[in-house]
């Protein structure tokens, strides 16, 4: 069995043939993500001969390496020396990052599982837009699809499981959530989680100088519209609906 | 500039090459071909550099009309194919002049093949790679019409032939131990690789399933892991403990428990096992399975080196005997068709 015991972790661990693996936790918490977050930053800054990319998860960083370049036991010391180097649970941020607050649109056909989602909840589908739509929220981590945030954590009244049967399709820009988290999906796509809302946010563009539009750590915040106020914000803004990034002062 | 204009094709064709590293943390796997000895094999034949683009053919190829002088390679799953009404040889390379057609037919065994140009195929890299990545939304599958442009070579050289790895009829995959494997009892570990497994239905370039009588093979706590990167090679076990190999268009993170890892080198053989194919699972340790993938990568590098002629079909050759006399080295007991395959 995995160890679920604290003081196990952070736990160093082979990926594969020419991965590794360092985990803060075996369940998502605010902490668990913050030091996968900074040490992500902290392997990059090492920069590594043999590193061929790096990767933070909800909890953990995943490290690909070429091992005939650097012996798995090299890159397991050096993380492990690190590690030793600080509380990576108290670590802080890395700079850089952005507060996004997205207008959109709840419940309505544009986003038609509101009203389930809020009965789950056990509230009304107001005190849901209310609550949903004040929570500021962590890009977690990036996955999935490209540059498709996971984002949370909302409370404890959002601990909703996935649904039982996928929803057919969701668009682009849709604001899906389950398990206290939610997903701003980049294309269209069929999900386990619930369509609460709906953006105008295109996340990713191939041909584009930045393809992707977040970074891991980015916060969002999903401001309540009407509908016919979010129309016209993605008739003028096509590509972003409205939204708007401001830095987060380090 | 030259290449091949595209008259027909198969339904799940599509531009590949090495795919992109580096943009795991942005939620796009590295994709590139299902089959990627099948590129150094064709950039062997041609005598360019392996990381070149070519087009991957599932299942079937199609029509192609030269739109100039080219260089083509035949390679990976062996498919029948003519030029202009004339048999080619697979796993090998040929000319076409301007307004010469070029017919690739269905897999004859295994599921991928593979016609490169010389020079590559030099459409627009997006994001550093021309890789189609269908499910990042990254180009599309290729469609009658289309032109596959031809880049610039070094190279002139046509007409030269490869022996290819049997690899299109299953066989044993070699597996290491991984993040999550613990998960999994020893007593399901053990069994995993003591069962039978056929290649299941349900396949594409992200991954394929194998089914096997009796009980899943299910990990403790399935339900409960939290979401976790994903490599290709992964074997990923479904809620009713099915498994699945991902392959290398597979989603950079996934909440299902993965019982291990496949090599990288043996992953073509999982990608051209046609729909029944018996394969099988073995346990190797790290230190085994890094001194096996290297002896892989040498042997690919090896490739352009093992390069032979083509010999010309005998039957079209009017003085056999003075044939053998140049080449001296046909016996009674060779078979002038054992090195190309021969539609």
């Amino acid at each position: 069995m995995e160890s679920q015991d604290a003081a196990a972790y952070p736990l160093v661990r082979r990926a594969g043939l020419s991965g590794m693996l360092v985990s803060f936790g075996g369940s998502l918490s605010e902490a668990s993500n913050r030091a996968a977050l900074a040490f992500r930053t902290a392997v990059e800054a090492l920069a590594l001969e043999g590193v061929v990319e790096t990767m933070a998860s909800l909890a953990s960083v995943f490290v690909r390496f070429e091992p005939s370049v650097l012996p798995h036991g090299r890159l397991e010391d050096a993380l492990r020396e690190l590690l030793a180097t600080q509380d990576w649970l108290q670590a802080p941020l890395p700079a850089g990052r952005r507060f996004w607050r997205v207008p959109t649109v709840y419940g309505t056909d544009l986003a038609p599982q509101l009203a389930e989602a809020a009965d789950a909840a056990g509230m009304s589908e107001a005190q849901a837009i209310d609550s949903l739509g004040a929570a500021r929220v962590r890009v977690l981590t990036i996955g999935f699809a490209p540059g498709q945030p996971y984002l949370g954590s909302l409370g404890p009244e959002w601990n909703l499981p996935r649904q039982t049967e996928l929803t057919p399709m969701v668009p682009r820009g849709a604001l899906v959530q389950a398990i206290s988290q939610f997903v701003l999906f980049s294309n269209p796509a069929p999900t386990g989680w619930r369509h609460v809302g709906q953006t105008g946010m295109t996340l990713f563009r191939a041909e584009a100088e930045q393809p992707f539009a977040l970074r891991p750590g980015d916060e969002m915040q999903f401001e309540p519209v009407s509908k016919p106020d979010f129309l016209k914000l993605c008739e003028d803004d096509p590509l972003r609906g409205g939204a708007a990034a401001q830095e987060i002062q380090a | 500039m030259s290449g091949l204009k595209i008259l027909r094709i198969g339904p799940a064709a599509s531009v590949q090459d090495l795919g992109r590293p580096g943009l795991l943390g942005q939620g796009v796997s590295q994709g590139g071909a299902a089959d990627t000895l099948a590129l150094a094999e064709g950039a062997a034949l041609l005598r360019q550099d392996p990381g070149l683009a070519a087009l991957e053919m599932g299942g079937m190829g199609g029509e192609f009309e030269a739109a100039g002088p080219v260089r083509i390679a035949l390679t990976g799953a062996p498919m029948a194919a003519a030029l202009d009404g004339e048999a080619l040889a697979w796993n090998a390379s040929h000319r076409m002049e301007a307004g010469q057609r070029l017919s690739i037919g269905a897999a004859r065994g295994g599921v991928y093949g593979y016609l490169h140009l010389g020079g590559g195929i030099a459409t627009e890299p997006l994001l550093g790679a021309r890789a189609v990545h269908m499910m990042a939304g990254l180009g599309r599958a290729a469609e009658a019409g289309d032109l596959l442009p031809a880049g610039t070579g070094q190279s002139n050289e046509a007409g030269l032939v490869l022996d290819a790895e049997e690899r299109f009829k299953g066989g044993e995959l070699r597996i290491v131990e991984s993040f999550q494997s613990h998960l999994f009892p020893a007593a399901v570990r053990a069994r995993f690789a003591a069962t039978a497994f056929s290649r299941g239905s349900r396949a594409n370039r992200m991954g394929v399933e194998m089914v096997s009588d009796g009980e899943g093979f299910a990990a403790e706590g399935q339900l409960n892991i939290l979401s976790e990167v994903i490599l290709p090679g992964d074997v990923q076990m479904t809620g009713d403990g099915k498994p699945f190999v991902l392959l290398r268009e597979c989603q950079t993170t996934g909440g299902y428990p993965r019982i291990g890892t496949v090599l990288p080198c043996d992953l073509p053989r999982v990608a051209q096992a046609q729909a029944g194919a018996a394969l099988r699972f073995r346990w190797i340790s790290l230190e085994e399975g890094l001194e096996i993938q290297a002896k892989f990568e040498k042997t690919l590098k090896a490739l352009p080196a093992a390069c032979r002629p083509l010999v010309r079909d005998p039957a079209a050759v009017r003085d056999l005997l003075s044939y053998q006399l140049i080449s001296g080295a046909v016996s009674a007991e060779a078979d002038p068709f054992a090195k190309g395959e021969y539609a």
